[in-house]
């Protein structure tokens, strides 16, 4: 076995049962008493400044009312009737960010009603012991394709197939679930949750998953639109920005999203190589997931490289200080100029940056850091637009996810506007679900 | 999902949540939004005779009682009845009951002890095309001071005869509201009966003050440095209104008599409650009053969800299901034994019940160096004071006792058969067992 010392990239830095501490639930569900005494503390706020923070408009005084009066189930419904996928929403949203920054004890505290983790306890326990709850609507003969199984073509797929129509879902991966799935730190969705998610949310029935498809090569725009009566796309952002560093394509340097894909799909962590210095580049949340994985791999030394300064890093504060409590070293104002090493990576060059209000630039000097590994997480994009207008490098959307061609909707990462988040993604998906059943039926007067 | 559809003396509402008659009914705009929200039925706010209307004070109406957290457990009121000209209300609710008939609307009237008084009001509310009429025999204040509202409630033969006069001169159904502030509400309730009341309602609120000023020495809500005993509702007042429901249910003299329950209903369960013990619907005030009209869809789910659960399909099927078990202490089972039982896996080691049960109980609970809380069964007398201070729920149970087992407390065997205070030997006036 290895250790965090061991030079290079290397396999089972860490013992079996380390491994297993480290990647387990980020935030342990609430025990029955801990749900009621975090439920206790809600106001049941009017017009709830928490509501109007979440992208899916979930009703979150009345579900954590429904808690506290021991009806959880009634509580998961209420949460599923905005989002049904409340479940990983309760795993990954940036809560600190949207409903628990509004909280009004955030602001009366600094301790915000713990509406994540509430909404989590409140979705187990429907998911635990029923039967998907919601019935399909009898058929109504439109066959929908959506393309795309992540969050956005996920919850798109649940609201058509509940209003009766025939859905098909295409995905270019071997299995559903999209960043669910792929994306996301593991300790965010432990015990195959994404997984169980999407077979839970298929009860609805009347939606068939075709993996291995995707769109420009298995599947093209002319035979969906042809075969089907709407087209919703999610397709989410498959490419990632380049660095465009001398020494980019040197052995250890590889996209944040794949290490973060295998490590998803690992069967024994143990097997997963991470190097002795890992450096990451980007500022957002697969920056973060990147690192903090590494380091619970066994990586001993693990850098974030920002290029801008703390207050621009896309991953919320509370991202931050989780990389930095796990030991990571965030460092700003650094941009990436050169890699070096004879074959693979040994060292990263970056230089320091400034802002002085016309944008950022290098300020010359330089700073060399010892690294086996380098992961690039500065953005993803569109690789498949399907000949559709674009937004900035993104489909063009109007109102509930229409674009630039009738009968095409699309949602998610893929479409313009949104925050990518996998709780817009939803919201998106719903939305544009809504706005095809009207459509398909003649309801859009 | 379980029919919540409740049919209380042939009127039909979509649910058994009412707003009692109180502020949140006194006027068209709270109506319609309780309405849209989704109550069930209202009671408007009490409407007077004709003429000057009543006079409100201009200082604080509310007074209030906390539990932790700043959590409204009581509140009491010095408001009066509707303070708005009659015919406004009259036509308001007639408007109102036009848009919304699948709702519950029912009047609540508070006139002089006159017949005359009566008679002029009866025909120009049931001209509104309202459901029903509730009369206010209960607000404590105010009112009562005029001989109406609780005077009037106190007094049985009055009840008997302003009920019969309003069965007279109206004809849909009467609801008598009750006043708690009285020894023994079955006497009301029973002069209601024989008034031809169709239901009664209750509990109106209780005179209170629900505190004092030490700097002005001036009782709570303070006008201008006095106050006045008010009204108490909210959660606080439940089990004291859930105790007269149930006297009125199982009193052989008003039993079947339906009843309206009201008092500090807040949850679904609360509602489940009062129901279970004869309520044919309930009355909601305070928590309307608290958490705005946005409540009531917990207790719609809520009801539908357990109602679900346990297998009942309609409202009616849980109406008075636990009354046959309301019954008097010395009809209670002396032969049944239980033991406290602490769970040390949920047990948060912080005393409370070894200070509960050594100091003020049976000294029952064994504390240990490590803060190890565990029940000396030769002490426990199963009295679940040590249940109802544990702040970790279901942590400490009571748990029966087997029959053919020895209670180590008394040394003798838990017997198997039924056996109360009536045959017990101890009973200077036991009867013997048949």
């Amino acid at each position: 076995m290895s250790s965090p010392m061991t030079p290079g990239i290397a396999t089972a830095r860490l013992a079996a049962d380390a491994l297993a501490e480290n990647f387990d639930d980020l935030h342990a569900p609430f025990a029955p008493h801990e749900a009621a005494v975090a439920a206790d503390r809600c106001y049941f706020c009017h017009d709830a400044p928490c509501v109007t923070a979440c992208p899916t408009d979930i009703d979150i005084p009345l579900f954590i009312r429904q808690i506290s009066t021991g009806t959880s189930e009634a509580a998961a419904k209420t949460i599923f009737d905005q989002n049904i996928l409340g479940g990983m929403c309760a795993r990954v949203c940036p809560t600190e960010d949207l409903c628990e920054q509004a909280c009004v004890r955030e602001l009366a505290e600094g301790k915000p009603v713990e509406i994540g983790r509430l909404q989590r306890h409140a979705t187990d326990t429907l998911m635990a012991k029923q039967r998907h709850p919601y019935d399909r609507a009898s058929e109504t003969g439109k066959k929908v394709a959506v393309v795309g199984a992540g969050p956005a073509g996920l919850a798109c797929a649940h609201r058509l197939a509940m209003h009766g129509h025939a859905v098909t879902i295409y995905d270019a991966e071997s299995k559903a679930g999209g960043l669910n799935e792929f994306g996301i730190a593991a300790y965010k969705s432990t015990d195959d949750f994404a997984a169980r998610e999407v077979d839970w949310l298929l009860g609805i029935g009347g939606i068939e998953i075709k993996t291995g498809m995707r769109l420009g090569d298995e599947l093209t725009m002319e035979s969906l639109t042809h075969c089907f009566d709407a087209v919703f796309l999610g397709v989410g952002l498959g490419g990632v920005n380049a660095l465009r560093n001398d020494g980019e394509n040197k052995e250890g340097v590889r996209d944040a999203v794949d290490f973060i894909k295998d490590l998803r799909q690992a069967s024994d962590l143990a097997t997963l190589p991470v190097g002795r210095d890992v450096v990451v580049i980007g500022g957002g949340m697969t920056a973060v997931d990147a690192a903090v994985q590494s380091k619970l791999l066994g990586a001993q030394n693990v850098t974030i490289a920002y290029r801008r300064g703390r207050d621009a890093m896309s991953a919320s504060t509370y991202e931050q200080d989780l990389a930095a409590s796990k030991g990571v070293r965030l460092m700003f104002n650094a941009q990436p100029v050169a890699i070096h090493g004879n074959g693979a990576v040994r060292e990263i060059e970056l230089e320091y940056t400034s802002d002085n209000g016309s944008g950022l630039t290098g300020t010359g000097e330089t700073v060399r850091l010892a690294a086996d590994q380098v992961f690039k997480a500065i953005g993803q994009t569109l690789t498949t637009d399907g000949g559709l207008d674009l937004e900035g490098r993104k489909i063009a959307i109007t109102g509930a996810g229409r674009t630039s061609r009738k009968g095409v909707w699309a949602g998610g990462d893929c479409a313009s506007g949104g925050d990518d988040l996998t709780v817009t993604a939803v919201a998106e998906g719903r939305d544009a679900a809504m706005d095809i059943h009207a459509t398909l039926m003649g309801l859009d007067g | 999902m379980a029919d919540l559809t409740t049919d209380f003396l042939g009127i039909k509402s979509p649910n058994p949540f009412w707003l009692a008659s109180a502020p949140p009914t006194d006027k068209e705009y709270n109506v319609r939004r309780a309405f849209e929200a989704g109550w069930g039925g209202v009671v408007w706010k009490t409407l007077g005779s004709e003429g000057p209307p009543v006079v409100n004070v201009n200082g604080p109406r509310y007074g209030a009682i906390y539990g932790a957290d700043r959590r409204l457990l009581g509140l009491n009121n010095i408001e009066l009845i509707t303070d708005r000209p009659l015919e406004t209300n009259l036509e308001e609710i007639a408007r109102v009951k036009a848009d919304y008939p699948d709702r519950a609307m029912i009047v609540s009237i508070m006139v002089p002890c006159e017949e005359q008084a009566w008679k002029d009001i009866l025909p120009r509310v049931a001209a509104t095309g309202a459901d029903g009429i509730e009369l206010n025999f209960g607000c404590p204040h105010g009112m009562s001071e005029r001989g109406m509202g609780a005077a009037v409630g106190q007094v049985p033969e009055y009840i008997e005869m302003v009920t019969r006069w309003c069965k007279q001169y109206y004809d849909k159904p009467v609801i008598v509201k009750l006043t708690p502030n009285i020894t023994d509400v079955r006497k009301p309730a029973a002069a209601a009966m024989r008034g031809g009341a169709d239901a009664v309602s209750l509990i109106n609120t209780i005179n209170s003050i629900t505190s004092v000023n030490l700097d002005t020495m001036s009782p709570e809500p303070s006008i201008d440095g006095k106050g006045s005993h008010g009204g108490y509702c909210g959660p606080a007042v439940k089990p004291i209104a859930m105790s007269m429901v149930s006297e009125i249910a199982r009193n052989p003299e008003t039993h079947g008599l339906p009843i309206s329950g009201i008092g500090g209903i807040t949850t679904w369960r609360d509602a489940a409650e009062y129901i279970s013990l004869g309520c044919g619907n309930v009355q909601v005030c305070t928590a309307a009053m608290t958490y705005g009209f946005k409540i009531v869809e917990e207790m719609k789910s809520g009801l539908s969800q357990w109602m679900d659960e346990k297998g009942y399909t309609s409202v009616e099927e849980v109406i008075g299901r636990a009354v046959p078990n309301v019954t008097d202490w010395q009809y209670l089972n002396l032969n049944y034994v239980a033991k406290a039982k602490i769970n040390q896996d949920d047990c948060i080691k912080c005393g409370r019940c070894y200070a509960a049960c050594e100091d003020t109980s049976h000294q029952a609970i064994a504390m240990s160096d490590d803060r190890t809380f565990t029940v000396i069964d030769e002490e426990c007398v199963a009295c679940n004071l040590c249940v109802d201070v544990c702040p970790v729920e279901n942590c400490i149970t009571m748990e029966a006792m087997t029959p053919g087992e020895v209670d180590p407390r008394t040394g003798k065997v838990v017997e198997e058969e039924y056996a109360n205070w009536t045959t017990h030997p101890n009973n200077p006036g036991a009867v013997a067992a048949e």
